[in-house]
């Protein structure tokens, strides 16, 4: 077993004759905060697709806990602890906010018809177990006044924390967010600040983020990875990368 | 002033040819010719006073809003209890529905008790494609396929074997659920029109099939003579047939063919009932939220870990084994079947049902069920006018109350 909770070697994605990404390799320890950086189309997300299983890689590893991710399916590796978020919120806008908190632990409940038919012992337990669970998470991002509206009526900055909370729901170790702060305001960029740090420090999990404000990535980040055109250009921990002169022009351009 | 001055005479002349077209003339035979008939001078005055009328009323439309908005509405949400007590009596009020719908057969004609059990039919069949269309997202227009699987297995196991109506229930709903499943597979990936096609085509091969099948489904001649339901061996029947006794022998009543109308009745509404509580157990469970899940999104789905082949398959399934449960219903109230019985407009009206009745929403269900079935009865004479008011009736559903006649309630969920 290696001390690494994510391996990532060698990822490349390619879309017919476009080279999306070239050759990354990533690694994300336990209680780790990652960010990933680099200009738009740079190919974060194409990344992030590649290790949650919404594209089957064209070459490299993906190691997570010592297994293999590359090649199975989203939901298999959703289930083995690694669940992301989305650039634009992807919630279930119609169905309650206690809803989408139980949708997303369905593999943690009895599904068997018979067992919820007839409301076995077993079944219920489990059912209550995870509305616990779901009420600790609303708790945690402060959305427990709002358990039972709809999840699309929900102020944006809500909207997002909900997803963090609705994926939290599903007992993950690694955490990939997309742009969470993305059309958030300074205020809610700062409690989403503090709360990716309480999810490392006191939930003990991982987190790997890609996102373009700097303050937040430079404030909290244990390790960054720069990309751009697909490509790694640069890693290592936010003093470094800030004072990286190949960062500086692929964000500013040449003088 | 002149936009709706614009908008009158808009709104009059399409409905001046409207009218012209599906009024103003009519179809006629002469001979072995068809020849086109002008109506009538006083049918013509009618059409001209509607066109007034409507002109007239899109010309004062802000008027007659602002006069309409005058009168004072009843508010009903007072009419509802409160929650504590609504809950203590909710019990008692479903008891009592249902002992009158066990009593209610025994006081009224028989066509009125007939036309409850066509009701409870499409009930069970709009309760069904509620699963797939209401909650599941899924568009299927050839639903009745389903129902024709149910129908056949009963006709064809009744005729070829002999088996009974209450063991050919399960069968069929079983059947059924199998092509469900069988439909499930290639339309996994399709979304939207795409699937509707393709639920479309599949609702018509089931038909033809069972059209040019001739040597086993009869073809289009159908099966006739399906046997009817028995309680527990005895016969609805005047003569008991060899080895077999008569409910009204057995009970030593007189005999009526009363009995079998309702008792076929009672069937229907154990059936409804069953359909019902298994339907709204399966909404609350794990599997129904994650079919709504992936209504709403199904990228999200697969990220959280949910099997989308798993969850649209079980929708399908459970969908169509409602409908072969209605089908072999159908089959044993009717007594005879063809592939007439399963046309494309069937599986239209069933459609209809639950987006007339609401999206997701069983009451909603239930209600344009009965609206559907009961109002084309009430309004016999207007037989002829039968699908202009049904699409009058979409229409205007379809403006002001798109979500339905009783849109989808939310389950309130205690957290504690």
């Amino acid at each position: 077993m290696s001390q690494l909770l994510l391996d990532v070697n060698e990822l490349t994605m390619r879309f017919g004759g476009l080279l999306a990404v070239n050759s990354v390799n990533l690694s994300v320890k336990h209680r780790q905060i990652v960010s990933i950086i680099g200009p738009n189309g740079a190919g974060k997300t194409t990344v992030f697709n590649c290790l949650s299983g919404f594209y089957i890689p064209t070459d490299g590893s993906v190691m997570f806990n010592g297994q293999q991710l590359a090649g199975l399916k989203d939901f298999q590796i959703s289930r083995k602890g690694l669940v992301r978020t989305f650039q634009h919120v992807r919630l279930f806008s119609k169905m309650t906010v206690i809803e989408n908190m139980l949708v997303a632990q369905h593999r943690h409940l009895n599904t068997n018809l018979f067992a919820g038919m007839f409301k076995t012992p077993a079944y219920r337990r489990l059912e209550k177990e995870a509305m616990d669970r779901a009420v600790y998470w609303l708790e945690e991002v402060n959305l427990l006044q709002h358990a039972n509206r709809a999840a699309g009526n929900l102020a944006y900055g809500q909207q997002r924390k909900l997803e963090i909370a609705r994926c939290m729901s599903t007992q993950p170790q690694l955490l990939l967010l997309d742009e969470p702060a993305a059309g958030l305001n300074p205020n809610e960029t700062k409690e989403l600040d503090q709360l990716i740090v309480r999810l490392r420090d006191e939930h003990e999990i991982s987190i790997l983020l890609i996102e373009h404000d700097m303050g937040l990535v430079m404030g909290i980040s244990d390790h960054i990875y720069v990309i751009a055109q697909g490509t790694p250009l640069a890693e290592g921990s936010p003093d470094e990368v800030k004072q990286n002169p190949d960062v500086i022009k692929a964000y500013l351009g040449e003088s | 002033m002149r936009g709706s001055l614009y908008n009158a005479v808009f709104a009059a002349g399409i409905t001046l040819v409207l009218a012209c077209l599906m009024l103003g003339v009519r179809l006629g035979a002469e001979g072995t010719t068809l020849t086109v008939y002008g109506a009538g001078a006083d049918r013509w005055e009618w059409i001209l006073a509607g066109v007034g009328l409507v002109f007239l009323s899109q010309l004062f439309s802000t008027q007659l809003g602002r006069l309409s908005s005058r009168i004072p509405r009843p508010d009903l949400g007072t009419l509802k209890p409160q929650e504590a007590t609504w809950k203590a009596i909710k019990p008692w009020l479903l008891a009592a529905l249902v002992v009158g719908l066990l009593v209610w057969p025994f006081m009224v004609s028989r066509g009125a008790v007939d036309l409850a059990t066509l009701t409870l039919i499409y009930i069970m069949l709009g309760l069904g494609l509620n699963i797939v269309v209401g909650l599941a997202g899924l568009l299927d227009l050839g639903y009745v396929a389903f129902y024709a699987v149910g129908a056949y297995t009963y006709a064809l196991l009744s005729e070829y074997f002999g088996f009974s109506f209450w063991a050919c229930l399960p069968i069929a709903a079983l059947l059924a659920a199998a092509f469900g499943f069988i439909l499930g597979f290639p339309v996994l990936r399709l979304r939207g029109d795409y699937l509707a096609i393709v639920t479309l085509g599949f609702g018509e091969m089931i038909r033809i099939l069972l059209n040019n099948w001739t040597s086993i489904t009869g073809g289009p001649n159908g099966i006739s003579g399906i046997e009817k339901p028995t309680l527990f061996g005895l016969e609805f029947s005047r003569r008991a047939s060899e080895g077999t006794q008569t409910f009204h022998e057995f009970f030593g009543i007189e005999y009526s063919s009363g009995q079998k109308v309702i008792f076929l009745y009672l069937i229907a509404v154990l059936l409804v009932i069953v359909v019902i509580y298994l339907i709204n157990r399966l909404m609350r469970m794990p599997i129904g939220r994650a079919w709504e899940a992936l209504r709403e999104d199904e990228i999200a789905c697969r990220s959280l870990g949910l099997n989308r082949t798993v969850i649209k398959l079980s929708a399908f399934t459970l969908g169509a084994s409602t409908a072969g449960f209605a089908g072999c219903f159908f089959a044993a109230r009717q007594g005879f079947i063809s592939p007439e019985s399963f046309i494309f407009i069937e599986s239209a009206i069933i459609l209809a049902i639950v987006v007339l009745g609401g999206m997701g929403s069983q009451i909603g269900v239930i209600l344009a069920a009965i609206v559907m079935t009961v109002l084309p009865e009430l309004a016999r004479e207007f037989s002829d006018y039968r699908m202009l008011m049904f699409g009058l009736l979409m229409v205007v559903m379809m403006r002001w109350r798109p979500e339905g006649l009783v849109p989808m309630k939310r389950p309130h969920l205690e957290l504690k």
